[in-house]
């Protein structure tokens, strides 16, 4: 036979919850009310608190920040699905997910404005934001793969972009992943741009999951929108990475902001497009489900978001302490295990000059 | 077969075995550091290109599987996976210490290094340490292909967060890489395969130690200081066999970060220097070395400092090599315009 078929693949897309709040039962994850609801304040709270950060980067109170909004489905219900013990490693985006890690709000703020005191790690396994596209992929499938040499029964979770699918450490990743049993489970966050180039033009494969599978590495593309169904696909993923078989999800959602703080978004995109995806805000998407389960009602939203937004006001407080505390001679503090002395010497110079 | 390889392989045939008193050439010593911390420490892991069965394309890890199988790798072929795995690694409890088969592609992990593994530290205040080995053959001299013989380490010496280490020796290769393997901190460790099977000397057996931050007065003199590190401590004492002048020859050893007081006591003393560097004259380590004498020890000059370093052009192809790496004529002659100032 001169020419035969040595290879093919599928991409599978999986929708749990539509736009309407309408559940395909067959498919609904196991999570109780209480879960729901908790997942639900989440994707607010992270809401809230970028919508005040905007305002107060406007000000000049804090420094350029990445907003999440629009994306909340996408890394709560990721990020829910990991257990304590497992290991987060973010991009920069990622506050959503930090919060349902536990990280405390102050904390996200602190780092927005500029004090390594908010990439302190909080009581999990997690790494602090990493800026340099696609970099912190080959970290995750280091944790993996010696949580595999562990035998150790906890995964890594990686959250990306799409823009960092371009990337050679991503490919790179992908392929020790897979090379060594990781347990590691990549989550791209297609959010459909990459600053201001659209998906489209950052690459011609027809989904972002399929480039997993050069490094053969199982993937689903999932309603990034859809908290049940992210949810559902990172579980199942979860479960796979823990015996070794490393996974990739891809979460179709949409930035709904900016970049950062720094991007004007309207240059490159209309508003027709985002008024579209506006339609299937993930927040509205779960309360309509919520609501029409009884769980709930005017009264019970009015609530959380009184709760929200206290703990915003609390944060805000927070950082003015913070900043008023913030001590210079830190820099040189967390640079070594031990100050060199040659270093020691420019810290005892530099303070005599502040007194 | 690259050129490299072909000359590896003549020299290994001609070359290892252990001797009973523990006369070891420096590619011994490195395999015995990594043999004895393997040992010692079991969160130890070694990996990299062709590190595993082949045992390294200079044979520095050779038979180190058979001995740690659950701990020694041959990865896929990605410097940046190399290192950034190394990361995950460290963070999550082990000590990688990885190997780049030659420090001519460290670049593809440049930004690893650069952007995570000296930083990881500082930006978690100290949340998570970096506990990484990197080593890498390195330096020119045996006419390897393009590529293979760049002296990159002021690259890394302006990284925050690293230590960057070259020894000269096979005894201090010991012992500065059991500091390395054991340090909280990442540490750049550059074999200078000039010297890998130059000559033996006995290595301290069992626990050896050399402190990270520590230059050594190789041989004391009065009259002029020579400082150099890696393969041009060799030539340094080499050319002070061809002076008349009472030379004292300082090895930095680390380079990154500088034990600039030796330096400069040495200095104190003869009130004469020269560097000596394998790499490019531009922003080198020696240009730093310079800068430190001049802070700390201006007055005592009785000579402007001298400097032997390459050109300021790529490393050339193997046939023009010695139009580019300093040799000992070179420095004999600085050393003797110096002391004659």
């Amino acid at each position: 036979m001169p020419r035969e078929k040595v290879a093919s693949f599928e991409i599978e897309r999986l929708e749990v919850l539509d736009e309407d709040g309408n559940l395909d039962g067959s498919l609904e994850p196991d999570l109780s009310d209480d879960d729901l609801v908790s997942m639900y304040k989440t994707m607010k709270r992270a809401r809230a608190l970028d919508e005040r950060a905007i305002k107060l980067q406007r000000r000049g109170e804090i420094g350029t920040f990445a907003p999440a909004i629009g994306q909340e489905a996408a890394q709560v219900g990721s990020a829910y699905a990991l257990e304590d013990e497992d290991w987060m490693v973010p991009s920069f985006r990622e506050k959503p997910a930090f919060l349902t890690r536990g990280a405390p709000m102050e904390a996200l703020l602190w780092y927005d404005a500029g004090l390594e005191e908010g990439a302190e790690i909080h009581d999990r396994n997690d790494l602090p934001p990493a800026i340099p596209v696609a970099s912190q992929t080959v970290h995750a499938a280091g944790i993996g793969w010696a949580q595999e040499l562990e035998d150790d029964n906890s995964a890594s979770l990686v959250y990306f972009g799409d823009g960092a699918t371009s990337e050679g450490d991503f490919h790179e990743a992908l392929n020790f992943a897979n090379v060594f049993d990781a347990h590691t489970v990549f989550v791209c966050q297609n959010n459909q741009y990459a600053i201001s180039l659209p998906r489209e033009e950052q690459t011609k494969s027809e989904t972002l999951a399929q480039k997993a599978v050069s490094a053969g590495v199982e993937a689903v593309q999932v309603d990034g929108n859809d908290l049940l169904a992210v949810y559902k696909a990172t579980r199942d993923a979860l479960e796979k990475a823990r015996q070794g078989k490393p996974q990739m999800v891809e979460a179709v959602t949409y930035r709904l902001s900016m970049h950062t703080t720094s991007d004007d978004p309207s240059v490159y995109r209309d508003e027709e497009e985002v008024e579209r995806w506006k339609q299937r805000d993930p927040i509205d998407r779960i309360e309509k489900l919520l609501r029409r389960r009884d769980v709930l009602d005017d009264a019970t939203v009015d609530g959380i978001e009184e709760e929200i937004d206290s703990e915003v006001d609390d944060a805000v407080e927070s950082l003015k302490q913070k900043k008023a505390d913030a001590d210079p001679a830190d820099i040189y503090r967390y640079v070594y295990d031990e100050i060199p002395d040659g270093l020691l010497r420019q810290m005892e110079a530099r303070q005599g000059v502040e007194e | 077969m690259t050129q490299t390889q072909t000359q590896t392989q003549t020299q290994n045939q001609n070359g290892d075995g252990n001797d009973s008193n523990n006369e070891l050439n420096l590619v011994e010593s490195v395999r015995q550091t990594l043999h004895d911390e393997m040992g010692r420490d079991e969160t130890v892991v070694v990996y990299g290109e062709d590190v595993g069965v082949d045992g390294g394309v200079f044979r520095t890890t050779k038979g180190l599987i058979e001995e740690y199988p659950e701990r020694i790798f041959d990865t896929p072929l990605a410097e940046s996976g190399i290192v950034g795995t190394a990361v995950g690694m460290g963070v999550y409890g082990k000590r990688p210490v990885v190997e780049i088969q030659f420090s001519g592609f460290i670049p593809q992990a440049f930004h690893q290094i650069k952007q995570h593994v000296s930083r990881l530290r500082s930006r978690s205040r100290g949340s998570y340490n970096c506990p990484i080995t990197i080593r890498a053959p390195y330096g020119g001299g045996v006419h390897a292909l393009e590529h293979h013989s760049e002296s990159f380490e002021a690259a890394y010496s302006h990284i925050p967060g690293l230590k960057v280490v070259v020894p000269s020796n096979p005894s201090d290769a010991k012992g500065l890489l059991t500091s390395a393997i054991r340090d909280p901190d990442p540490v750049v460790f550059l074999e200078p395969k000039k010297l890998y099977r130059a000559f033996r000397e006995d290595v301290p057996e069992g626990e050896h130690t050399v402190p990270l931050e520590e230059a050594r007065v190789v041989s004391e003199g009065d009259d002029v200081s020579l400082v150099s590190w890696g393969a041009m401590v060799r030539e340094s004492l080499k050319a002070v066999d061809e002076v008349e002048a009472s030379v004292e020859v300082v090895d930095l050893r680390t380079v990154s970060p500088l034990d600039a007081e030796t330096v400069v006591e040495s200095v104190k003393k003869t009130g004469r220097c020269v560097v000596v560097q394998e790499a490019p004259r531009t922003l080198g380590v020696s240009s730093e070395v310079v800068s430190r004498i001049n802070d700390e020890a201006l007055l005592y000059l009785e000579a402007p400092v001298e400097r032997v370093t390459a050109p300021d052009v790529p490393y050339p192809f193997p046939e023009r090599e010695g139009a580019y790496m300093p040799d000992k004529e070179q420095i004999a002659e600085a050393v003797r315009q110096t002391a004659d100032f």
